[in-house]
């Protein structure tokens, strides 16, 4: 009846082997790799004076990050804020690509066992973030998050900064060893924050962070909740969205 | 297919042994991932379970739970199986007896690692795909063994065909090695240090990521327990698969569809829509394929429809293909964008991946193992009426643990987006929280009924194997598998 017999791969392993394989290639083939060379995946958002409003984060955050993915925050919470109403009143803005772009890995996260996180930056003092953490009914008394006592009193372990942000250079995050980078981070994020991504001033920039910041609000102690709390704090916050038009955002979905 | 022999060769012309570990772990991973799966159930039920324990936190035990079910119980019941199913389907013996030993111990040894890794706060942060890199790479080098020994055991198989159970695992092995190894590329800090940061950021680390824990589910949890079922059920029926057409369709559709549909776990985030709306078209596709599996399974029954009042193993089988049937037709209609809007982020994704995995993965590996393990000993199982009670304990937890994830999902979505006669939010989130308590408890009693089951099944295997070694009179038990 028919020129090709279903019976040709059944009877020959290597057949078998050689289409399954072709047949399984082709979805992740057309969705994930253009979207590595499709210009506006990621949007470029730039400050009043040019500069890229989204910059890696500084070696204290970073380090916050670290112990976010330790704790498995994202079990729990996300960190994208769809583009709905109730959530722009709920979280903000909806998040945009850039804002994740030095993400390794991102946190997007797939539950809200607790809120989304995404622009918690900025929206409770560190103090708060301090109890919470330590002891969220404290604060919240129908929460049914796990308290986190041992933030507070760990040591921030550093002692691998270095390496973090090397390694973190190597997939792709503009963190500067060389002069010539860091120039080229002061052309594109300016001097200011050019200053915070240098891998040669990493622990000066950390200890100046935490003790500037206090986020633990223990001057004396430099604690795994001083890097946590500067995480959730600038998480949201790079982008000024009332200095960009809402179009300018819509065209990249 | 149909083969028997006689009990004194059957160790020589199978390596049986090898079924028997696999099998064994397989139960021992289904008590403690499932055990932890109900002790985190739980902590989100009574938050003080938590007791300010860091290891034992929600976040580090989330990943113990979701190891140990997946890789563990799932995992070595698929090793388990296919194993099994490779050397009956190809009456050969399973190829290189060293290296499946190998196989056995890197697994098991990359589980425990990981495991007891999470619980110290080292993971990739990548959802279920939480293992750092230096059990990746062991991983892989498991799995590319397993592809070696089963490709050369279906080479030197003694029967013209390869059976269709056997398609579906070959698939499933080759989709996993090439998830596993593009979604855990990372780069290491050090060598000797165990933390690393992957190669890819924000949207194209997502699509990846979702690629890979979507087809984790298709070819992890799907295509290898269809191969499970396309050995099991007609064996258990006495009754040739339904249709041999059907089962070459529905494999081809759903190995090539399934591998697009992962990104309707990032449907309205930032990512490009055209990825979404794809991936949405595709899903609604995938009904069909996956309808055709499990029409050609529950089929295969007719003429002996009789044997689900009779035989409780064909009801852990038939009713594991209702389920599948189930939760294949909720997952497009949850793909929809309109569906996910309210329920992406809500208990009612966990309903439905549970709905899948306890009621699909797990009840079709309970009913495969009751069916093989007395096989593997050459004995007769130690008691029916514990299989019932095992049927009825799980059955009567999944439902529970649906429906109260419904509730609570469904109604957190609607919560969430209401708003007053003002325009403003109706609920504040912590007020959704409030609601869930209910929901929340009753889907920590349903996880004990399903735990409870596995005891019960762990109970009557061990009498099973205990009565064999015992029976003086070993002629009566001869396999007839």
């Amino acid at each position: 009846m028919s020129l090709f017999k279903h019976e040709s791969i059944e009877t020959n392993a290597a057949l078998l082997i050689v289409l399954t394989l072709a047949a399984i290639s082709v979805g992740g083939l057309i969705e994930i790799v253009p979207l590595h060379f499709i210009e506006g995946t990621v949007e470029d958002v730039k400050t009043a004076d040019g500069k890229d409003a989204v910059r890696p984060y500084t070696p204290l955050e970073q380090l916050g990050r670290d112990i976010y993915t330790r704790e498995g925050c994202y079990l729990c919470h996300s960190q994208m804020i769809r583009p709905f109403r109730d959530e722009a009143l709920r979280y903000g803005h909806y998040s945009l690509a850039a804002e994740s772009q030095y993400d390794h890995p991102f946190q997007w996260g797939s539950k809200r066992t607790g809120p989304d996180l995404a622009r918690v930056g900025g929206k409770y003092s560190s103090a708060w973030h301090v109890k919470h953490l330590t002891a969220p009914r404290s604060v919240v008394p129908e929460s049914i998050m796990p308290n986190y006592p041992w933030l507070a009193k760990n040591d921030l372990d550093y002692s691998d900064l270095e390496a973090k942000m090397k390694t973190l250079k190597k997939v792709g995050v503009p963190y500067s060893l060389t002069d010539i980078e860091y120039k080229a981070n002061v052309e594109k994020f300016g001097e200011e924050v050019a200053k915070k991504l240098d891998i040669n001033k990493a622990e000066k920039n950390l200890m100046a962070q935490a003790k500037l910041g206090n986020y633990d609000g223990n001057p004396d102690k430099l604690s795994e909740m001083d890097a946590l709390v500067a995480y959730l704090q600038v998480l949201g916050t790079m982008i000024d969205f009332s200095a960009h038009d809402e179009a300018e955002f819509v065209k990249f979905r | 297919m149909a083969h028997s022999t006689t009990a004194g060769s059957i160790e020589e012309q199978y390596n049986y042994d090898i079924v028997k570990k696999f099998a064994i772990m397989a139960l021992f991973w289904g008590i403690a991932g499932m055990t932890a799966g109900t002790y985190i159930a739980s902590e989100l039920a009574w938050p003080f379970l938590n007791f300010d324990i860091a290891q034992i936190t929600f976040g580090r035990l989330r990943p113990l739970h979701t190891s140990g079910v997946i890789f563990g119980f799932g995992g070595n019941a698929l090793f388990a199986t296919s194993y099994y199913i490779v050397q009956r389907t190809c009456q050969t013996r399973l190829w290189g007896t060293g290296l499946a030993n190998f196989t056995f111990w890197g697994w098991n040894l990359a589980i425990t690692i990981a495991g007891i890794g999470y619980l110290m706060g080292v993971t990739q942060g990548r959802e279920y795909a939480e293992p750092e890199w230096y059990v990746d790479l062991l991983i892989a080098v498991t799995w590319v063994i397993y592809f070696l020994i089963y490709t050369m055991t279906l080479l030197k198989r003694n029967q013209p065909h390869i059976y269709v159970a056997n398609w579906f695992f070959m698939s499933f092995i080759l989709a996993v090695a090439l998830l596993h190894i593009f979604n855990n590329l990372a780069v290491p800090v050090s060598f000797f240090g165990i933390k690393s940061y992957s190669l890819f950021s924000g949207a194209q680390d997502a699509m990846t990521q979702w690629w890979y824990g979507h087809n984790a589910v298709g070819f992890f949890l799907t295509a290898a327990f269809l191969g499970m079922m396309y050995y099991f059920v007609p064996k258990q029926a006495g009754r040739p698969v339904y249709s041999y057409r059907l089962s070459i369709i529905h494999f081809w559709a759903l190995s090539f569809m399934y591998m697009w549909v992962g990104t309707h776990h990032l449907h309205w985030t930032a990512i490009p829509d055209w990825t979404s709306t794809l991936a949405a078209t595709f899903s609604i596709m995938l009904l069909m394929p996956s309808w055709g599996g499990m029409i050609n399974g529950i089929m295969t029954l007719s003429g002996a429809w009789d044997k689900l009042r009779s035989d409780p193993i064909m009801m852990f089988l038939i009713t594991s293909l209702s389920f599948y049937g189930m939760s294949t037709f909720e997952g497009p209609m949850m793909s929809l964008k309109s569906v996910n809007a309210l329920s992406h982020y809500t208990d009612w994704t966990v309903g439905h991946v549970h709905s899948g995995a306890l009621g699909w993965v797990a009840m079709v590996t309970f009913g495969s193992l009751y069916h093989m393990m007395p096989r593997l000993w050459n004995t007769t199982i130690y008691s029916l009426k514990l299989i019932y009670v095992h049927f009825f304990l799980a059955t009567i937890g999944i439902l529970l643990y649906i429906t109260a994830l419904w509730v609570s999902g469904i109604g957190q979505g609607l919560m969430l987006r209401a708003f007053d006669e003002y325009g403003n939010l109706a609920y504040s989130f912590i007020e959704t929280v409030v609601f869930m308590h209910g929901p929340l408890v009753a889907r920590a009693v349903a996880g004990m009924f399903f735990v409870s089951g596995i005891l019960v099944m762990t109970y009557n295997i061990w009498m099973t194997v205990a009565k064999r070694e015992t029976a003086s009179d070993v002629a009566t038990a001869a396999a007839k598998a």
